[in-house]
């Protein structure tokens, strides 16, 4: 089974949306994939944010927001997890407070298990790089049954973005 | 270990200043503290440990790589631990470069004053979960300082609230029933119309504590694992809050035990695969996040909404937020344990609270009862020995029964049983030197003991040496230990309950039986092995029909069988916590086995507690060459069949499940050590085999554990944890099989009919064994 399959799946058993695009159709790919007042922040290799999404939020944004869009560094094919990083423009901020997290993942970024994803994560981590390996949405059992969404958001969908033509 | 030094450190801790009670006043106390704990939280601790543990089965069952990941994390924390010291300063280096600052805390009022002054003129501290804050209790001392914490786990929020300790490592209000929580909230914010169901709680709580975050000026997390070459800290968590906590506030203050550092990035990857699916059965929490504090994401300013969350647009670089970092790690008696040879096994615990999830006193009482001032279950007895010292582990030590279901679920393969008894024999002997009989001479006992030793103790520890007297005197002494007077002075000088059924002792031993009758039925001219029958002390004085069944059995088989008088295997004692006791009988049955062994003998075992002594603990006792020998050549006795059944044996010698006799529909329940050695499969197979349809429970402990369910404080517990075999047996007439004699007496006691050993139901009747015999002539 390739990577990228065994990747769809975990995130299927999670209950967490995918989308399959390109770099092209990637801006509209993300457009629907968000629902009520979308912030983001900027995406890498020259991908694009949609007009609808707000890609310099504010402090109050993280509030009021209903969806979130940031890129992810990595992907876990085994768990169906994707890395965020601790940087500068707020994704760990963007991805965690608003109901809804959209992670934008290069197909090329994906690994088959936590043991290479921690061997890839090691040289940012030692240069002082910070982030976190999320799987699905946010839970807890703490008020005696499961409710999925606790301080984190409660619906994850994955924006996959194929190899460029 | 030197048990002398233990004694000598013991003595200078602090003893209880309490007045003395009557041993039964305080067992009676002890007794309806438990049934009150059973009433209020066992079915919410029940529901939840229960569910974890299934997790954890089904995650790490069909992991293929479950066993390696356990092997190297095991050796990282060996390695790790032994290397400490040096960690410490590498982890330092790492912090201080970062831009952070480390501070190592002797103890929980070091680590205090330290945290009180790092936060200093905040108003609010907010917290995630963070089992070592709780055991400096850092809360209080925050408090002191006029600075509020807000715990934002919302477990560790309910017990904030309702002002309890955790009752679980990793689910700290488990014990909680959800309408517990409605009331709990209602009369804490004052609210008419309360929140009800789970979702309403969750959305109650994310939205109050959300804003108790947003306006907080330091964050406060734990740490699951430290890494030294980085300074990156690892937080495990599903909720979300430590996320938030640890990116809010400006400052992040992270707290951990020292014994939390990893030397290298990879060398996480073992736990981050494990912690999980061993504590919740998730392959991977919700978040596992990897900070290398400070961290870069900006800083959000509530007070001021408008103003842009961060001045970086995607090309250029905005100046590092101002952010301060504090990693605060605590000894707080980490370090003598890591000096302790028994001991030292605790520091590798990941605190995924597996040990408790699987532990059938566990999860009937939960943390409340099952740990002392932090710590939660099975590992808490080394926790709390370590830091809180004995007097803290005494309290709830006895609720290790040394079952062993923790120790294939343990991620670090930590020995608890063993942490367990070792703690017990210092609690022992630190109280005999304050008992009314310590004066006497040590040489007066029975045992290896001091003469001081409590009386409940010896009685049950030294169960061989009663056994043999109560052979040579029965049946007088079966009439006489029934009686209503004897009882009662039994429940009141040793603590055994008047509800259970003593064992009667039969007056033919096995080997003597086995003498009478003229040794083996096989020559050994004829036989295809050679086998030793151990009489252990139940079979060879108590339930001797089974032994005599093992010997048919063998036999049938072509086996030339000898059952030598031999020492008993120790184990009573070792339950008792009397170590020394237990290390003597275990070098005197090698002792007593040595020549048999070397003759190529095969040691075959009927009561499992004592074949599980000669495989797992002799490896404590015995020389590891001697270990091993005796180790390899003994068997538990269906395990034994199994592989003469394989080796071609035939099962037609054996009797069968269509026998007009048998109506061949069995009820199984696998004694708890026998299923911590895989032997449960053998006695399935075998049965499966001779024609037998078998129903097994899954239930990890009947609740009997030895001599615990005996025990008047415990005898309701032990009932409470055998309850599930009610419900997998308790409807069927099928015939009760258990191979553990305890286990056979809990059945008979809950279940209100006998159990028998799986060898009965083999084996072929004397009269065929005879016939053999003349045969053979």
């Amino acid at each position: 089974m390739s990577t990228e399959t065994t990747f769809l799946e975990s995130l299927s058993e999670l209950d967490v949306e995918v989308t399959r695009t390109t770099p092209e159709s990637c801006a509209d790919a993300i457009d629907d994939a968000t629902v009520g007042e979308a912030i983001g922040v900027p995406l890498p290799d020259g991908l694009a944010l949609p007009p609808a999404v707000t890609d310099r939020p504010t402090n109050g944004d993280l509030e009021t927001a209903d969806t979130g869009v940031t890129p992810a560094v990595l992907g876990i094919a085994e768990t169906g997890s994707v890395h965020l990083e601790s940087d500068r423009a707020g994704t760990e901020l963007v991805s965690l407070y608003p109901r809804r997290h959209v992670a934008v993942l290069r197909v090329a970024d994906l690994v088959p298990d936590v043991a290479t994803a921690i061997d890839r994560l090691g040289p940012d981590l030692r240069a002082g790089g910070s982030g976190v390996i999320a799987t699905g949405p946010s839970a807890t059992a703490d008020m005696g049954s499961l409710v999925v969404g606790a301080h984190g958001p409660s619906e994850v969908h994955v924006v996959l973005v194929e190899a460029g033509q | 270990m030197s048990r002398a030094d233990d004694a000598e450190r013991n003595a200078g801790t602090s003893r209880s200043d309490r007045p003395k009670r009557s041993k039964g006043a305080e067992r009676s106390e002890r007794a309806e503290r438990i049934r009150q704990v059973m009433r209020e939280e066992g079915d919410a601790i029940a529901r939840n440990a229960r569910e974890h543990d299934a997790g954890r089965k089904a995650a790490t069952e069909d992991l293929p790589e479950y066993e390696a990941l356990r092997e190297r994390a095991r050796e990282t924390k060996e390695d790790a631990i032994e290397n400490l010291p040096e960690l410490v300063e590498r982890l330092r280096e790492s912090v201080e470069a970062n831009g952070g600052h480390l501070y190592v805390a002797d103890d929980a009022a070091d680590a205090n004053r330290y945290i009180v002054e790092a936060v200093g003129d905040a108003e609010t501290v907010v917290k995630s979960k963070s089992m070592t804050t709780e055991e400096i209790e850092v809360n209080d001392a925050l408090a002191a300082a006029g600075v509020e914490p807000v715990e934002t786990d919302l477990g560790e929020w309910v017990i904030q609230l309702a002002d309890e300790s955790p009752s679980h490592l990793i689910g700290p209000a488990i014990h909680k029933r959800r309408e517990e929580i409605v009331e709990l909230f209602a009369e804490e914010f004052d609210l008419a119309d309360p929140p009800e169901t789970a979702a309403e709680l969750t959305a109650f709580a994310r939205e109050r504590l959300g804003e108790r975050i947003r306006e907080a000026d330091v964050g406060m997390t734990g740490a699951n694992f430290v890494v030294a070459e980085s300074g990156t800290i690892a937080l495990v968590t599903n909720e979300g809050n430590a996320r938030k906590v640890a990116a809010t506030p400006d400052t992040h203050v992270a707290v951990s035990g020292v014994e939390k550092i990893v030397p290298t990035v990879a060398d996480l990857e073992p736990f981050v695969n494990l912690l999980s699916r061993s504590g919740t059965g998730q392959d991977l929490t919700a978040y596992t996040s990897l900070l290398t504090p400070p961290v870069e994401s900006p800083v959000p300013d509530f007070d001021a909404p408008d103003e842009p969350l961060s001045d970086i647009d995607g090309s250029g670089t905005a100046a590092s937020p101002d952010r301060e970092f504090h990693l605060v790690l605590i000894d707080n008696g980490r370090l003598a344990m890591r000096e302790d040879e028994d001991l030292r096994e605790t520091l590798y615990c990941i605190r995924c609270g597996a040990c408790a999830n699987s532990c059938g006193n566990f999860r009937s009482v939960g943390g409340h009862v099952f740990g002392g001032e932090t710590y939660t279950g099975g590992i808490a007895g080394g926790w709390e020995a370590g830091i809180e010292g004995l007097d803290v582990a005494a309290e709830f030590n006895d609720l290790c029964t040394g079952c062993s279901r923790c120790v294939p679920a343990c991620p670090v393969k930590i020995d608890i049983p063993w942490i367990n008894t070792v703690v017990r024999d210092r609690i022992n002997r630190r109280a005999a030197e304050g008992s009314d009989f310590a004066f006497l001479p040590d040489g007066l006992a029975p045992d290896a003991e001091p003469a001081g030793l409590d009386l409940g103790r010896r009685f049950v520890g030294d169960f061989a040496t009663l056994a043999k007297w109560g052979h040579r005197t029965a049946p007088l002494a079966n009439r006489l230990s029934n009686a209503g007077p004897v009882r009662a002075a039994l429940e009141r000088v040793v603590g055994i309950d008047r509800r259970r059924d003593l064992p009667e002792f039969a007056s033919e031993s096995l080997v003597e039986w086995f003498d009478r009758r003229g040794g083996s039925r096989v020559s050994l001219a004829e036989a295809d092995r050679d086998a030793i029958v151990y009489p252990d002390t139940y079979t060879n004085y108590v339930d001797v029909e089974r032994g005599k069944a093992a010997v048919r059995t063998l036999e049938a088989l072509g086996v030339h069988v000898r059952v030598p008088s031999l020492p008993p295997s120790g184990r009573p004692p070792l339950s008792q916590g009397m170590v020394a006791t237990a290390e003597e009988r275990a070098h005197d049955l090698y002792a007593a086995l040595a020549e048999h062994v070397d003759a190529g003998r095969d040691v075959v075992v009927v009561e499992p507690s004592d074949l599980a002594m000669i495989r797992s603990e002799y490896e404590r006792f015995l020389e590891p060459d001697s270990f091993e020998r005796l180790a390899g050549t003994s068997y538990e006795v269906l395990e034994y069949v199994y592989g003469l059944l394989e080796n071609g044996a035939s099962i037609d010698a054996l009797a069968h499940g269509d026998d007009a006799t048998r109506n061949g529909e069995l009820a199984y329940h696998p004694h708890c050590q026998a299923r911590t050695l895989d032997l449960e499969e053998y006695t399935l197979a075998v049965l499966e085999r001779a024609g037998y349809d078998v129903r097994t429970s899954d239930t990890e402990c009947c609740g009997m554990a030895g001599s615990f369910g005996y025990k008047a404080e415990y005898y309701e517990l032990s009932i409470d944890v055998g309850e599930p075999l009610v419900e997998d047996f308790g409807g069927t007439d099928r015939t009760l099989v258990a191979s553990g004699t305890s286990c056979g007496e809990q059945l008979d006691a809950l279940l209100d009919r006998p159990a028998r050993h799986p060898v009965e139901l083999i084996a072929p009747p004397e009269s065929a064994s005879r016939e053999r015999r003349d045969r053979g002539r």
